[in-house]
């Protein structure tokens, strides 16, 4: 379903280039749970942003579904980035000033649901992550465990192909955190493609495979 | 709810910058007063200017006979023209374009006296056409000389109403009583409605005292008429009908139509015409220098939009990942610009209307204030404000919303 060949990323800050990522080859298959792993500087947070489709490759290919990814326009990408790719942030990323409904309701709304859909559809997907009794609340007003969900609830609503989650237990509690590697786990069975950052061996020894990456290169894992 | 998340959005946004927010509101809405007002300044001058130019008359052509300047079918130059009842005649019926025509005499010092008060005045050998083509409307209570007036010959007089006041005073409810004009007892008809009049030939039409003209020539026997007003069916044509004319008269007269110095013809129309074009490029003066304000105004409403942006980069780039494209970013700047500016365009519009309703309620007396105190809002006016309040909030949301468009999600979502 996604498949990584050569792939390079190039920074270039004033006059030093950075080479963030240095030849990845990777395949990622439906209904894969995989983790990304490696220390801080060693590209995960850039792989995942090309997989997500927020960023570009120097070089190499990107096929999704079948798609060259780098051959797309910027609309096209959007539509991507909101009907294919549901991202799960580190710090949540929610909007502060709407509601755990209307944070989960913006992904259908940029696809152009009809209000309608719209609320059957948030209310299901808060129904999933169990928080439609905390629907009208606002993020200040939720447990970091919480906002969370509300952002896994806010990741699969428009069904995307694979869920991409940077980090999504490193801002909770150990307590919160078992929480959410069940949901993902939950996730999985039920047929979700889902890839996770992280630096939890907790995490990492509940998915199928791990990729370990250092200096911008996979040292394991990376074959299907 | 895209709208009610938008406009809490904008509340938010609001309360943040509160201080800023209101002074730009501010500053719109005076733009948008200064630009409501200046127009509408214009627009009274307009109106009052078109309301003076029809105290002549409206629709009219005035015509003088003149001097002939090319010879004709043996005729040598130099000869006089001049205009009797049968020209008058003859227009009417053979320029069916000529909506009403009629002739006047004038006659200049003649001794008029009321009571113990006498003055020296000219008179007018009128017809009715007149009250119509040249603005002579009585006040309440009286009337113009009429066909019967004509037919015999009557003793009667119509007065402008300053030369009323000069001869008669305050005197109220003057139709009726007699005045003796060249000797002979005249009986007051009716005086005529106070009016603002711009052009003038031979005085003021409120200095002007005004008789049947069958009577006119009765007494002092004249054969021409000093001139002649005529008014086309339709303004537009007013061109046509002069040359209409020029061939007409021409024939009987025996001079060239093409002789334009034979016939002297003040287009009233025409002037009118021009007139509002100058008015049109006033308003459009009026119109950039108040559009000038508001632009300022946007600036500022840019300079707000800008801070918004850097504020929410983050926010952008959550609304990029979760599929927001180009025109959903920028859709909701400009649409917040949008509403500063008609939020404080309607404030000042509302304050412009009250200014001018108390404006319009002090009574005017001094001429010159006549034509500039006189403000008035018309849809015109209206609807050029809000297109260029439109125009300065969308311009003043589009630039600071292509910014928003090109951050770069990655790092607007490292944002802090």
């Amino acid at each position: 379903m996604i498949e990584i060949i050569g792939m390079t990323k190039v920074y270039t800050t004033g006059k030093v280039n950075v080479e963030a990522l240095r030849g990845i080859d990777l395949k990622i298959e439906k209904n894969d749970f995989i983790s990304i792993m490696g220390p801080s500087g060693s590209g995960k947070s850039t792989l995942m942003n090309i997989i997500g489709c927020l960023d570009t490759p120097t070089q190499g290919e990107y096929h999704l579904e079948g798609m060259k990814v780098a051959e797309l326009d910027p609309n096209r990408l959007a539509d991507i980035r909101n009907q294919k790719i549901g991202f799960v942030f580190q710090n949540f990323n929610l909007l502060p000033y709407a509601t755990a409904f209307e944070n989960v309701e913006i992904p259908l709304i940029f696809k152009g649901d009809s209000f309608k859909k719209r609320k059957a559809r948030t209310e299901e997907l808060l129904e999933i992550v169990g928080l439609k009794d905390r629907m009208d609340h606002k993020p200040t007003e939720l447990s970091g465990g919480e906002m969370q969900r509300v952002s896994i609830a806010r990741a699969l609503a428009c069904n995307p192909s694979i869920i991409l989650a940077d980090e999504p237990t490193g801002n909770l509690d150990s307590v919160s955190g078992a929480e959410i590697i069940e949901i993902f786990v939950d996730l999985w069975n039920k047929g979700h493609t889902i890839a996770i950052i992280t630096h939890d061996t907790k995490i990492s020894s509940r998915t199928q495979r791990i990729i370990k990456l250092l200096d911008g290169m996979i040292v394991d894992g990376g074959g299907a | 709810m895209k709208g009610f998340l938008f406009f809490r959005l904008f509340l938010r946004d609001l309360k943040k910058q509160r201080k800023k927010i209101t002074l730009t509101t501010l500053a719109i809405a005076w733009g948008t007063f200064s630009i409501v007002m200046l127009l509408a300044f214009g627009e009274g001058l307009k109106n009052q200017m078109s309301k003076a130019n029809s105290g002549l008359g409206k629709g009219i052509c005035i015509m003088w006979g003149g001097q002939t300047t090319i010879p004709y079918q043996g005729l040598g130059k130099g000869r006089r023209i001049r205009f009797t009842e049968e020209d008058v005649e003859l227009l009417k019926s053979r320029i069916p374009e000529i909506e009403n025509v009629g002739g006047e005499y004038n006659r200049w010092e003649i001794a008029m006296t009321y009571g113990k008060k006498t003055l020296t005045e000219r008179v007018n050998g009128l017809y009715p056409c007149y009250e119509e083509m040249r603005s002579h409307y009585p006040e309440k209570g009286g009337r113009f000389i009429n066909d019967l007036d004509l037919k015999y010959k009557r003793r009667v007089v119509f007065l402008g109403n300053e030369l009323k006041e000069r001869l008669m005073g305050n005197e109220k409810n003057v139709v009726g009583k007699t005045i003796i004009i060249n000797s002979i007892p005249f009986t007051v008809i009716g005086v005529m409605r106070e009016k603002l009049q711009m052009g003038a030939y031979g005085g003021m039409d409120e200095d002007k005292v005004s008789i049947p003209a069958t009577t006119f020539k009765a007494i002092w026997g004249y054969t021409y008429f000093n001139n002649l007003v005529y008014q086309p069916k339709d303004p537009e044509k007013a061109e046509q009908v002069e040359k209409e004319v020029y061939k007409v008269l021409g024939a009987k007269h025996k001079f060239d139509p093409e002789d334009e110095r034979a016939l002297g013809i003040w287009d009233v129309i025409n002037q009118a015409k021009e007139m509002n074009k100058v008015f049109l490029g006033i308003s459009i003066f009026l119109g950039i220098i108040g559009g000038m304000t508001l632009l300022i105004a946007g600036v500022g409403v840019a300079n707000i939009m800008f801070a918004a942006v850097k504020q929410r980069t983050r926010e952008i780039g959550i609304k990029m990942a979760l599929g927001g494209k180009r025109k959903d970013i920028m859709s909701q700047f400009i649409l917040e610009s949008l509403m500063i500016a008609f939020f404080g365009g309607g404030a000042g519009i509302v304050f412009t209307v009250i200014i001018v309703r108390i404006l319009q309620a002090i009574p005017i007396q001094s001429e010159g204030l006549q034509f500039l105190g006189k403000p008035t809002i018309s849809w015109d006016v209206m609807a050029v404000t809000i297109v260029i309040l439109g125009l300065v909030g969308l311009l003043s949301g589009f630039f600071p919303s292509r910014k928003a468009a090109v951050v770069n999600p990655v790092e607007s979502l490292r944002y802090e």
